[in-house]
């Protein structure tokens, strides 16, 4: 069951959790003050999250960014927003479940927020199809942001997909397109965009969602070119060297920010979203909120020629 | 004397031996037929049996599509770094710059196609794969801006297999990048042709050579998002024939057409004259 589910390095904290469970229970049943036991082991949990979730080493952020309890888009769209309402389809073959959309209210002001939606069960799943679109969820996406463009309202993207799906109809109704479609309007959209990545950032199904004015982070996301396990595929042919890929291929937080190619990291809560999800939904709020207020300020034209400044400006090289 | 006696010629003196080179012959790699190399390569690898468009390199297609003695290379000097300190990186680049040439991953510049200036771009499969990092990136960036000011067409031919992963998310920015200048061309109304040759796939696809103002496909190229390995992984069955073929792409709306690489500069030829309000071109000879 997903509630129950622990990575290994999270093993400590759930056995001392369950170590103070099993002293309150004692304490109810025989009506005993446990209260001064229990604070110091409440102080020692505090303190081995902070120390484990402060220490995780590349693949065990990327395990967290997948934590089948971490909040997904609809988490965030229920806690974060208000007045949320549907709005489905591509209107030219089906409405794609891997992506939910429609307009909502952060703050009071109108959004189109767009979200990658994974399942939290099988049955989820099949429906949601893993938070891994194909070209009509993009298109959909793509609809919704042209119709945002017309009303002047600005778009909130989330992100959090392994990828675009690689399946057969995907490529019959052309996935690469839709993808290459989204960037090339998103470039010129007349209307704030805000991306923020929220679980995986998976390459070119992710960067559909987020050719952005600003691209936020949460702490424990990811956001790469390819999965660690791809990677270590291709370049060692061993998919078990997973853990020196997702160190090479700087995908954490913090080393996108270096590179430039992410502006703001949002803090989780200690021991990660999943931990405490609607402090996670309050700390994005209070993000988007600010990236949204200055951005408002910006005439359109500005906004767009600050846009294409940001991504032309990515990438490394010498010349000469 | 002898009763009979057998006039004998004189020997001819053993021809000299002729040294074939080991190049002098080169195979389909499609149908095997063999045949001189010379003659593949007058051909420009497109075989004369089966029509398989064999790969050639970038500064050869550049020479087939514009008008002889036109092309000027530009933003040649550009160069490739490890920003991410990748295990075997520079190594990788460091042979590939040897091996294939300073062009990196794409060779951009100016040149004529029927009479019109044209700012031209072809990847170079031969260099990792024609990966796009954050060079290939940038030159196409500057060559879509040199276009915008210019006011001139942009042709890219696009060979890849999508993004450099030793540069990590810098690589996948790049098609962001690509797209934030395409769209500023389309805004100004600049003709784009996009030829997508054998293969083109994964963020190459699903960024500028899925862009154009007119797509056009070489016979057979393999053009698709997802790699066809990682696809029948992922659905558990065989694919169908002709799958993310060019052929197979035209009848799913996403090319033009297809057209052979012997007809690629005619086409662009006429589709430019006609984008741009010029008369057709009288061809002679």
């Amino acid at each position: 069951m997903a509630s129950n589910f622990q990575l290994d390095f999270e093993q400590p904290i759930v056995e001392l959790e369950r170590q103070i469970e099993g002293l309150r229970k004692l304490a109810d049943e025989r009506e005993m003050d446990v209260d001064r036991e229990v604070g110091p082991l409440k102080d020692k949990l505090s303190e081995l999250r902070s120390e484990i979730y402060e220490n995780l080493d590349p693949f065990q952020r990327v395990q967290v960014a997948r934590h089948p309890r971490r909040p997904y888009s609809l988490d965030y769209i229920n806690e974060a927003f208000t007045d949320f309402i549907e709005l489905r389809g591509d209107r030219q073959f089906r409405d794609d479940p891997a992506i939910v959309a429609g307009l909502a209210r952060l703050d009071g002001h109108t959004v189109m927020v767009i979200g990658q939606q994974k399942g939290r069960n099988t049955k989820e799943n099949l429906k949601r199809n893993f938070g891994m679109a194909h070209p009509e969820g993009y298109r959909k996406a793509l609809r919704l942001m042209l119709v945002a463009e017309r009303m002047k309202i600005p778009v909130v993207t989330l992100v959090d997909t392994a990828g675009a799906y690689p399946g057969l109809g995907a490529e019959e109704r052309g996935q690469a397109e839709a993808i290459a479609r989204n960037l090339e309007v998103m470039a010129r959209l007349r209307t704030p965009i805000v991306a923020t990545i929220i679980g995986e950032g998976g390459s070119g199904g992710a960067l559909a969602l987020a050719l952005a004015d600003r691209v936020l982070m949460l702490e424990n996301s990811i956001y790469s070119v390819i999965t660690p396990e791809g990677c270590a595929a291709i370049l060692w042919n061993d998919a078990t060297k997973k853990a020196r890929a997702a160190e090479a291929l700087k995908i954490t937080a913090p080393s996108l920010l270096e590179l430039g190619v992410i502006d703001e990291i949002i803090k989780e809560p200690l021991g990660a979203a999943h931990n405490d999800p609607s402090a996670t939904a309050v700390a994005l709020k209070k993000s988007l909120s600010k990236h949204l207020s200055s951005l408002r300020k910006l005439k359109t034209d500005k906004l767009l020629a600050r846009r294409a400044e940001k991504f032309l400006a990515m990438g490394k090289f010498t010349d000469g | 004397m002898a009763w009979f006696r057998k006039e004998r010629k004189e020997r001819p003196p053993p021809r000299e031996k002729l040294e074939i080179p080991q190049d002098a012959w080169d195979k389909c790699s499609s149908c095997g037929t063999v045949d001189l190399t010379d003659k593949f390569e007058r051909s420009h690898m497109v075989c004369h049996n089966c029509g398989h468009h064999g790969k050639i390199p970038a500064g050869t297609y550049i020479e087939l599509i514009t008008d002889p003695g036109t092309f000027t290379e530009l933003f040649g000097d550009l160069t490739s770094v490890d920003p991410l300190g990748f295990d075997g990186y520079p190594d990788k680049l460091a042979r590939a710059y040897n091996k294939v040439g300073k062009q990196d991953a794409i060779l951009t510049g100016v040149g004529d196609i029927h009479g019109v200036t044209t700012c031209i771009g072809a990847m170079e499969f031969a260099f990792m794969g024609g990966s796009m990092g954050s060079v290939v990136g940038e030159k196409i960036a500057r060559l879509a801006r040199k276009a915008l000011e210019d006011r001139a067409p942009l042709v890219l031919v696009s060979t890849s297999g999508g993004a450099r992963m030793q540069e990590g998310v810098l690589s996948l920015m790049q098609l962001a990048k690509t797209s934030a200048m395409i769209a500023a061309l389309k805004e100004e109304g600049i003709p784009f042709i996009s030829v997508l040759t054998n293969p083109t796939t994964g963020g190459v696809s699903a960024s500028y050579a899925m862009q154009g103002d007119v797509n056009i496909g070489e016979p057979k190229a393999v053009i698709g998002f997802a790699g066809a390995r990682v696809i029948k992984q992922t659905i558990g069955q065989d694919l169908p024939d002709g799958f993310q073929r060019s052929e197979f792409l035209l009848e799913h709306g996403m090319l033009d057409m297809v057209v052979s690489r012997l007809e690629m500069k005619d086409t662009l030829g006429r589709l430019l004259r006609m984008m741009l309000g010029k008369e057709a071109l009288e061809l002679t000879g």
